[in-house]
């Protein structure tokens, strides 16, 4: 294993002084139990937004804590989600008295550390709504699995739902508008190359030279199929063709295109499926009204791409437009 | 002479498990975790996500830290702790899950000074049934229940049956092999490794397998080397 790190056990904690030593005009970060948080949480009156999950996504989730997205995110070790006592925490500490809403990504761990964490909050009087993610179109057969995964709509669904938040909404409605998000929205991913988890030392699958995996999710899990690689026109198709269906997208619908970097794969890369899949989608009479591309929802190393579609609606465009003031993700400040 | 009441066949217990026993249990789990982190994240990588071994070891670790504080305490307590305990420092779905073994073995075991083997059955039975709707999973879906499952219906057999003290933990302890033996063709329904479909079979699941080490671990530090009833 090669890697920029000093001891495998120490790599979430050193990021996270990292990350309180690069951005104090934006966040503070809570040591033990771990949890980043805005720098001027609580903010009074307003819905807060919690998320988390396992570390190695960067920048999501602690990158999107700030004005405008998100108001905490707990980081659990490399891959695994957080613990009860960290939701916990982050939920108190930035419970500004209108309620706090979990974003949950949909994974075993995940949902059920959410829950006993929602459900200690609700017992000292915080209010407490949870929305879970499940954009991953890879998952066919929900019935006889944990259920699809949360993906790359997080990103989006952190962003959007943050932006509501500000704006002075109420719980029940920055809740219903995540569900919004999450029942037009839909991804799927590839993967090059697996990665390697820091303590485990060696890649977690073994993909040779000239094969890649389609529809993996976002922890070094094998996906679905295995097959010969392609070039990138043909893979964006493969991605891009289950996404559209599932939904489904159709002509006449604008949406948003999320070309996202399985965190090794460059722009370069990312800007020639970009091309592919706007060429697509034009054929098929769906428009592109906004974008987002590059490394914002990642696998550590990994090389490979995901794509998310959203459909858009005025609603979403001024929410996506809104200001957004975050370590990961600014513009319009 | 003891009398369960939920085997009221079962009367002739003179051997029990302490609250001595309890703590060795735990602490030698601790080390065959210690010892199996490769193994377990092994297995972890071909089916999930390569974090099992070590979160478990994070959290067996934290629980040795917190043991010597106990050792005073009643048997309870020291389960409630070492549940709480993994439940801060464990995450991933095995937090929770085995936070709830030990949350439940503490609840159903509560005021007792030493525990006989119905006590035992009664109190795994519960942690089971806390692992099930913690993570919503039957029998078959290729998680800890399948390793779980088996070891709890063994020990009541073995009650009914009036078997000694060491053969019953032995049978829970075999039957939890079985169990987790019998997760390699599944297909996996529930947990990350249900995202793989059908190539989820042929695996051993690695929630199955620390599940087993729990109860083998104590059939082996509980055995008292004789056959008394």
């Amino acid at each position: 294993m090669k890697k920029l790190i000093n001891k495998p056990e120490d790599v979430v904690l050193e990021e996270l002084q990292g990350i309180e030593l690069a951005h104090p005009d934006l966040v503070k970060v809570h040591y033990d139990p771990n949890f980043i948080y805005r720098a001027d949480a609580p903010v009074k009156g307003k819905v807060a937004i919690v998320s988390g999950g396992g570390s190695g996504h960067e920048p999501m989730h602690g990158g999107y804590v700030g004005k405008g997205m998100l108001d905490a995110a707990c980081p659990g070790a490399v891959f695994t989600s957080p613990t009860p006592d960290q939701v916990l925490e982050a939920t108190k500490t930035v419970d500004g008295g209108a309620g706090v809403l979990h974003i949950v990504k949909n994974y075993t761990g995940d949902i059920m550390n959410f829950e006993m964490a929602a459900d200690l909050a609700r017992g000292e009087g915080i209010e407490v709504e949870a929305v879970v993610v499940n954009d991953d179109v890879a998952v066919e057969d929900s019935l006889y699995t944990a259920g699809r995964r949360g993906v790359g709509l997080t990103v989006l669904m952190e962003k959007i739902v943050g932006a509501a938040a500000e704006e002075g909404r109420s719980l029940k409605e920055c809740a219903d508008l995540a569900r919004k998000v999450n029942s037009q929205g839909r991804s799927m991913g590839m993967a090059l190359t697996s990665c390697t988890v820091p303590h485990v030392g060696k890649p977690t699958f073994d993909l040779p030279e000239d094969e890649m995996e389609i529809g993996i999710g976002i922890h070094g899990e094998p996906g679905r199929t295995r097959m010969k690689i392609q070039p990138a026109d043909k893979i964006t198709e493969l991605l891009l063709k289950p996404i559209v269906e599932d939904l489904p997208f159709k002509a006449g619908d604008e949406v948003l295109l999320f070309v996202n970097s399985m965190g090794g794969t460059p722009l370069i890369e990312l800007y020639i499926v970009y091309r592919k899949a706007f060429k697509l989608l034009e054929e098929m009479g769906i428009k592109v009204v906004r974008n987002l591309i590059g490394p914002y929802i990642t696998s550590l190393e990994m090389a490979g791409a995901s794509i998310t579609l959203l459909k858009m609606d005025e609603e979403l465009k001024k929410l996506w437009d809104a200001p957004v003031l975050t370590p990961g993700m600014r513009w319009g400040i | 002479m003891l009398v369960s009441p939920d085997f009221p066949n079962v009367t002739r217990f003179t051997v029990a498990i302490s609250k001595e026993d309890v703590l060795n249990w735990i602490k030698t789990y601790a080390q065959v975790i210690a010892e199996n982190e490769a193994f377990l994240t092994d297995l972890d990588a071909q089916i999930g996500d390569a974090d099992h071994g070590a979160n478990m070891n994070r959290g067996f670790k934290a629980v040795l830290t917190k043991l010597p504080a106990q050792e005073d305490k009643d048997i309870s307590t020291i389960l409630k702790t070492v549940g709480m305990t993994l439940l801060s420092t464990v995450g991933g779905a095995g937090g929770p899950l085995y936070s709830t073994i030990f949350l439940e073995l503490g609840k159903t075991l509560a005021d007792k000074e030493e525990i006989d083997l119905a006590d035992w059955a009664n109190a795994l039975e519960a942690a089971e049934k806390g692992v099930q709707n913690r993570g919503k999973a039957v029998p078959g879906d290729k998680t800890m229940v399948d390793a779980l499952e088996p070891a709890v219906a063994a020990l009541k057999e073995a009650l009914a049956q009036n078997l000694s003290f060491d053969e019953a933990l032995q049978k829970s302890a075999v039957a939890a092999h079985e169990g987790m033996l019998a997760t390699i063709p599944l297909v996996a329904r529930k947990g990350r490794a249900s995202y793989l479909g059908e190539r989820s079979a042929g695996h051993q699941d690695p929630g199955a397998t620390s599940t087993y080490f729990l109860i083998d671990t104590a059939a082996k530090t509980w055995a008292k080397q004789n056959t008394h009833k």
